[in-house]
């Protein structure tokens, strides 16, 4: 009896140790694949749409929101939309694939395009991509070696949102946030995302200078610790993090959170179901993001993939789409046609000042995005472990 | 005098017993074989491997780096030894709770409430599991919810969102599957045997500790093994109802995006210490009555 035992447990571990050895090599990929010579046909008849929040409504969250069922009835293609909370997740679901199509910000573009998981644009299938501002074409996140991988959808910041009941003197500091001493101890919220340690980066950029950290995604060791450090004196003041949207507009409804990052069309939600708040850019800038949708590389749709890139960059919908979520529009034409004429002045579509200590969401990587080459930057791996031991 | 067979799979069946059983067993087999424990299995190599630094693609190679970062890194003992402290701490709160709700069905109760109390029991588990979990999050809020708003005027505040709402919200999901075990061993407690004990003298509070417990104790063992490893790997509850509390699964959720091979070397933190716990109940011989 023990011998048979002992002979199973062998037989485990030998192939075991087979399927490690079997399995070997690494995978590197390059930005892969060839755009589609065109023309665009007919629709396959369906389309799998992945999407930030607000970004392709069909009426399901409000009547008057609703771009995809004209976009179904005009092409055939029917839509399913699924939406993320993060651009981890986005990447993920794309890397486990059945997505058509992805809006995805700065700092999962890069990801998606290096991990083989996206195919490049053809640009002269998609007419209205000529009116997009020139400020968002060909970026680093949207484009490799002047190949383009998508179509801008809008930029925007992460603000500051307060709820004006509790802090009564205006809030344009991120200190709210950060600072031990903070009237709101204990009912602050912060983006539940690696991602967010830019934003401690960002604070230090104005609060420690001599940390000289010019770009918040491009931070050497020492001041990478720094920023965790921050992170960490901002625990007790947290009450929450957040990343699903719909929690974040219950948490505030009830007043357990009072201060948070936050995105426009959060803000607007909240306002709408009666919590008076206020949403701004603080002094020391804010993180923001700029969307790119992009198609999939295995993609079975990709006539219904081009269509839907015309229609959301078409000056009509990226009005509808800016104007619902609450952002610049990547459309130049869209300012002239959004309901509330000053949208475009509210949100700096036009200006280029306002997006100067903007810092969009980018992929750390070893290669310091400053350009510095003395040192070595976190990479984005490192940024999730510091995380996740953050989170802990 | 043998019986002739009439069909050939009849006979077959009946003339090699051995083959029978394996055609019985060979689809529940594969499914714990192949589905079950290979997904673990896969899990387990999984976490020798690594991921590219830029793209997060998978690197087959054969690595021990995640496992030293989880073992040396202290930055994951708390959370271990809270997730841990979580499952425990439920699983006392659910046999405190559920020995009397279980001992009041079984032996109190007359035998037409008893199906009711049962199907009482059973009714939550009707409802989805996010639908309980954020109703306790809107009974939980620290402002507005109803335990606020009902201990506030003893000068109390509610627990809010964190450990203890964890433990309260997860005692309460996983309350029936504690109080079924025991009903169903409380049931086969023969009457006699209590008032045998009576009869020998032995008080309520005795005979509660010498006969009853003793011989519903594999059930008790049996209703924990479902709260402890349930507990254990629960990751939702600790999102809606934690605050910025985080439980084992938390840090798998967060790192399982960017690097699998690491969520792997910690969900197989789990893994170990359920073995570890069912080797311990096995000691206790508990399992060999049940």
């Amino acid at each position: 009896m023990q011998r048979s035992r002992l002979l199973g447990i062998a037989a485990v571990g030998a192939t075991a140790a087979l399927l490690l050895a079997a399995c070997g090599g690494g995978s590197t990929a390059s930005p892969g694949g060839e755009a589609y010579a065109g023309p665009v046909g007919d629709g396959e008849g369906s389309l799998s749409i992945l999407a930030w929040p607000g970004y392709a409504e069909d009426g399901s969250t409000s009547p008057d929101a609703d771009w995809v069922t004209p976009f179904e009835e005009a092409t055939g293609c029917q839509a399913e939309v699924k939406v993320f909370g993060t651009s981890d997740e986005a990447v993920k679901l794309m890397q486990g694939g059945g997505y058509d199509v992805v809006s995805a910000s700065g700092d999962a573009s890069l990801r998606l395009i290096y991990g083989d998981n996206v195919q490049p644009v053809n640009m002269s299938l998609v007419p209205n991509y000529a009116d997009v501002f020139p400020g968002l074409k060909d970026k680093a996140w949207n484009s490799v070696n002047g190949v383009n991988y998508g179509v801008p959808h809008g930029r925007g910041a992460n603000l500051l949102m307060v709820n004006t009941d509790v802090v009564t003197d205006g809030a344009d500091s991120w200190a709210l946030t950060w600072e031990a001493d903070s009237p709101v101890a204990g009912k602050v919220s912060a983006y539940d995302s690696p991602i967010f340690i830019a934003d401690a980066a960002l604070y230090l950029m104005a609060t420690q200078p001599e940390l000289g950290i010019t770009n918040p995604y491009s931070l050497d060791q020492k001041q990478f610790d720094a920023a965790i450090a921050l992170l960490e004196q901002q625990k007790p003041l947290i009450s929450e993090y957040w990343s699903d949207y719909l929690k974040q507009m219950a948490a505030f409804k009830e007043a357990s959170t009072v201060a948070s990052t936050t995105w426009q069309v959060v803000a607007n939600a909240v306002q709408a179901e009666g919590t008076p708040i206020s949403a701004v850019k603080p002094k020391e800038g804010a993180t923001g993001w700029s969307d790119t949708w992009m198609i999939a590389k295995d993609t079975s749709n990709l006539n219904c993939a081009y269509k839907w890139l015309d229609w959301i960059a078409s000056p009509e919908v990226n009005a509808q789409a800016a104007e619902w979520f609450g952002e610049a529009p990547a459309n130049s034409k869209a300012c002239a046609l959004t309901a509330n004429k000053d949208h475009c002045a509210a949100y700096h579509a036009e200006e280029t000042d306002y997006w100067n200590d903007v810092y969009y969401w980018t992929t750390p990587t070893a290669q310091c995005l400053d350009g510095r080459t003395d040192v070595e930057c976190v990479p984005y791996s490192e940024w999730v472990t510091a995380w996740s031991a953050l989170r802990s | 005098m043998t019986a002739t067979t009439t069909t050939l799979s009849g006979g077959f069946g009946y003339r090699h017993p051995r083959l029978r059983l394996a055609g019985l067993l060979s689809a529940p087999m594969a499914w714990l074989v192949l589905v079950y424990l290979g997904s673990l299995a896969a899990l387990f190599i999984t976490a020798f491997w690594t991921v590219d630094d830029f793209t997060g693609q998978l690197v087959r190679t054969f690595t021990l780096e995640n496992f030293v970062e989880v073992f040396t890194n202290s930055a994951y003992y708390p959370v271990i030894l809270r997730t841990v402290g979580i499952a425990l701490l439920v699983t006392a709160l659910c046999v405190a709770l559920g020995l009397p709700l279980a001992f009041f069905m079984s032996k109190v109760a007359t035998p037409r409430w008893q199906p009711l109390l049962v199907a009482l029991v059973l009714t939550p588990l009707w409802a989805s599991y996010l639908v309980k979990v954020y109703a306790w999050r809107a009974m939980l809020g620290p402002e507005s919810g109803v335990i606020q708003w009902f201990l506030e005027p003893l000068g109390l505040s509610s627990p809010g969102f964190g450990f203890l709402g964890i433990v309260i919200t997860l005692t309460y999901l996983w309350l029936p599957y504690m109080i079924l075990p025991i009903y169903a061993g409380l049931s086969r407690l023969p009457g006699s045997v209590v008032e045998a004990s009576a009869d020998l003298g032995a008080r309520n509070g005795r005979t509660i500790t010498s006969v009853v417990i003793p011989i519903i104790f594999p059930s008790i063992v049996a209703g924990s093994v479902f709260t402890f490893s349930l507990s254990l790997g629960d990751y939702i509850t600790a999102q809606i109802v934690g605050g910025k509390v985080t439980m084992l699964g938390n840090v798998v959720q967060v790192t399982y995006v960017n690097n699998l091979p690491f969520a792997a070397a910690v969900a197989t933190i789990p893994v170990v210490i359920v073995l570890l716990y069912l080797w311990a109940v096995r000691r206790s011989g508990a399992l060999d009555n049940l």
